[in-house]
């Protein structure tokens, strides 16, 4: 993560998780960057990434998804990862980011 | 008096499936060059499956010299299944995912929003475009949005 922020990019996590549980899980890994939380899933359906049932309890979670947004909003890079245990690799999406300037 | 031999194939054998299967989850997957494709775990089972037949092998054909029978043939069955379920977990449920075929396009303009931060405040997407970044305090060229599953 650090690397994305050295090229300019804010990195922003959201997830169902609690500001709480969030706040516990930044602490922990050290991150600084803005954890946001949407526990009706909300955004998640409005950007498409809703995984109905995907938690281990069967609760609505997000499925891992990343988009690269520019300053003036418009979407530069997505990234839709069509297995749960493969996350994009921060080549990447630093590749992404250097188009933006 | 002829004491039979411990049967050394068919403990170590099971021994290495039952870490071939369980190790996953709580070491393997954190290094994303054992996560992406376990072959830690894929050959840890192998190895297990192929001392457990070696061993039964020995059970079975040299009986006089080698027990295990009974304990070998539930502990191959055993580690067959292990085997299995790895590959099913691996291959296809982790596969499961939606097409998310309304996602917003490169190109869209991405969809706003306003949500809570750690500290419970509203945070928009237009605020976010404008937030310095925590390191350097410069502005930022871009935001990225990491949607992750949560429940950790």
């Amino acid at each position: 993560m650090t690397e994305i922020e050295t090229r300019g990019i804010l990195p922003v996590a959201i997830s169902v998780d609690s500001p709480a549980e969030s706040a516990n899980l930044c602490r922990k890994a050290g991150y600084t960057f803005p954890f946001l939380s949407d526990p009706n899933t909300e955004v998640i359906r409005r950007y498409d990434v809703l995984h109905s049932g995907g938690a281990a309890n069967g609760h609505d979670i997000a499925r891992p998804a990343e988009f690269l947004v520019d300053t003036s909003g418009v979407i530069r890079w997505v990234n839709l990862t069509d297995d749960l245990r493969v996350r994009a690799r921060p080549e990447q999406i630093l590749k992404a980011a250097e188009k933006l300037q | 008096m002829n004491p039979r031999r411990w049967n050394w194939r068919l403990w170590t054998g099971f021994l290495l499936c039952v870490v071939g299967f369980a190790s996953y989850l709580p070491f393997f997957a954190r290094f994303p060059v054992t996560r992406d494709v376990p072959w830690v775990n894929f050959a840890l089972l192998a190895a297990g499956l192929v001392l457990l037949f070696a061993g039964l092998r020995h059970a079975f054909g040299d009986p006089q010299r080698y027990r295990g029978k009974i304990f070998g043939s539930v502990f191959t069955v055993l580690g067959v299944a292990m085997a299995a379920f790895f590959c099913y977990a691996v291959f296809h449920v982790s596969r499961q995912l939606p097409a998310s075929a309304d996602a917003p396009h490169v190109g869209q303009h991405a969809p706003e929003f306003e949500l809570m931060d750690i500290h419970q405040q509203p945070v928009s997407l237009a605020k976010l475009l404008t937030t310095p970044l925590p390191r350097t305090g410069a502005s930022p060229k871009g935001v990225l949005l990491v949607f992750y599953r949560g429940y950790w």
